[in-house]
């Protein structure tokens, strides 16, 4: 059975994902500061967003020689739009905008389009470092998917359905995050990878001068910069539902649950963040491939063996 | 409005297809050819297979994400900087094309039509499921292991340095001499 949210739930998703991108980023400014034994000021972290986009939206465009605008346009683009269309399958308290019989396929579907967006945006400017940025996300983001569908499917296994709301249903009683401890860490490493965020952030490293980002100016940089946070906060968004009982809790009501659980989560990305440095493409591929993808395997085939234990398939 | 919406579909599928041979980037052909598999994706998923056409999606980006790193590795003019033509042997591939069209566009004017049988099952990702996992699984697994196989073939073939390289003839070598390091440590 489907129990969307109303229409008007989908004028409130981005504004809601907007508002939780905003507290993530402030909260992000303050670690940084702190990290850097210069602290910030909450008011002024506060601030920072709006400034930054102000900043941004005046400043002047980049333009290289014989970039290719159209892909750099799209590829830009299309980060943003993919962090909104993945979340439309996240229940904001038990009802999610788009309640889809293939939900978590969908959000897997939708967060890859990362791949080509950091691909385009780094191969349309038409400079060396940029390209480079590009194609480490590409290993990147090779290393990081097989863990991430493995992850997934381990949830959508334990709930038996690959629709989103039954996730949640299925964890009435227990959180998902107690009979599959490893999907879930394994979750998270994907959601920062997938951001190109905090200890995965190679592809616009410092080393290669800002990478795929390098050559991104003005409103072009805004558009990127806003669209990958909002990645984060969207994957993120989805440990939710899939490892922490989604709006299951006591005394408050489903939303306000899925509010603390997101924030929380993302509180432990943005803490952790700044103490990890940044991991190399090589050392993070083999890690990922020969590590991590077959501790996913095994937590799945341990969650397939429990629920063919709790009387089989449904 | 789904004659319509299917009309906007079909003829990004086509369109975006034939310009995959306009273009002069390699990048743009390949995001083109992203372009009609996304457009085809929308023809299945208005067929209400939901979960096929929600993993077309999801297969054809990661694909073509890949393609483009290698089709830019081989091409002699990847990004489209001097005049380049993507066609081979025209005269040939348009006697091809001519006739695939007109025997497939033929076949579905020309051909006797089954009236449909039978309602579709309630849960269609459940019905493709069961029906992949029970009569077809033989072909699954063929297919799986053919698969696993090429890939662990391509790789064999494609390393520079094998474990022997790295580990000495014996595999006995404390640490491989590798350039770069990987994460594990071995």
């Amino acid at each position: 059975m489907s129990v969307a949210l109303p229409l008007g739930g989908s004028v409130l998703l981005p504004a809601l994902l907007l508002a939780v991108t905003w507290a993530a980023v402030t909260a992000d400014a303050v670690a940084a500061g702190r990290a850097a034994g210069r602290p910030v000021p909450w008011t002024v972290a506060a601030a920072l967003p709006g400034r930054e986009a102000l900043r941004l939206l005046v400043g002047q465009r980049r333009r290289g020689v014989a970039s290719d605008e159209l892909l750099r346009g799209v590829g830009g683009a299309v980060l943003p739009i993919a962090a909104l269309l993945a979340a439309v399958v996240l229940p904001l308290g038990l009802r999610p905008v788009a309640d889809l019989g293939a939900g978590i396929v969908w959000f897997n579907a939708m967060e890859v389009f990362a791949w080509a967006a950091v691909w385009l945006v780094g191969w349309g400017a038409n400079s060396t470092l940029s390209l480079i940025g590009g194609y480490r996300f590409v290993a990147q983001g090779l290393a990081w998917e097989l863990p991430h569908m493995f992850a997934l499917i381990t949830a959508a296994v334990g709930a038996q359905s690959l629709r989103v709301t039954d996730v949640v249903a299925a964890q009435q009683g227990l959180w998902f995050v107690v009979i599959m401890p490893v999907a879930f860490v394994a979750f998270l490493l994907s959601v920062a990878a997938m951001a190109f965020w905090g200890p995965f952030g190679a592809p616009v490293g410092r080393d290669i001068a800002g990478g795929a980002a390098a050559e991104l100016g003005g409103v072009d940089r805004l558009v990127f910069m806003t669209g990958r946070w909002l990645l984060l906060v969207a994957a993120a968004a989805m440990a939710v539902p899939l490892f922490l009982g989604g709006g299951h809790g006591p005394w408050l009501p489903a939303w306000a649950w899925v509010l603390v659980k997101t924030l929380a989560v993302l509180a432990a990305l943005v803490a952790l963040r700044h103490r990890i440095p940044t991991i190399r493409m090589e050392r993070w591929t083999e890690f990922s491939l020969v590590v991590l993808t077959p501790a996913t395997i095994a937590q799945a085939l341990v969650v397939t063996l429990v629920a063919l234990g709790e009387g089989g398939l449904r | 409005m789904t004659t319509a919406l299917f009309v906007v579909l079909a003829v990004i599928s086509v369109v975006a297809g034939a310009l995959v041979f306009r273009v002069d980037s390699m990048a743009r052909a390949t995001f083109l050819l992203l372009l009609s598999f996304l457009a085809v994706a929308g023809l299945v998923l208005m067929t209400g297979l939901q979960y096929l056409g929600v993993v077309i999606v999801l297969m054809m980006v990661i694909e073509m994400v890949v393609m483009a790193v290698f089709m830019i590795m081989y091409m002699m003019n990847p990004a489209g900087l001097m005049p380049m033509s993507m066609f081979h042997n025209t005269r040939g591939s348009a006697v091809i094309a001519a006739t695939t069209f007109v025997a497939l566009a033929g076949g579905a004017l020309l051909v006797d039509w089954p009236v449909r049988g039978g309602a579709p099952a309630p849960d269609l990702t459940m019905a493709l499921g069961e029906s992949l996992m029970s009569g077809q699984m033989l072909t699954m697994m063929t297919l799986g292991v053919t698969l696993f196989a090429t890939i662990v073939g391509t790789v064999v073939l494609a390393a520079g340095r094998g474990r022997y390289d790295r580990l000495g003839d014996e595999l006995d070598a404390p640490e491989s001499d590798d350039r770069d390091r990987g994460g594990v440590g071995r």
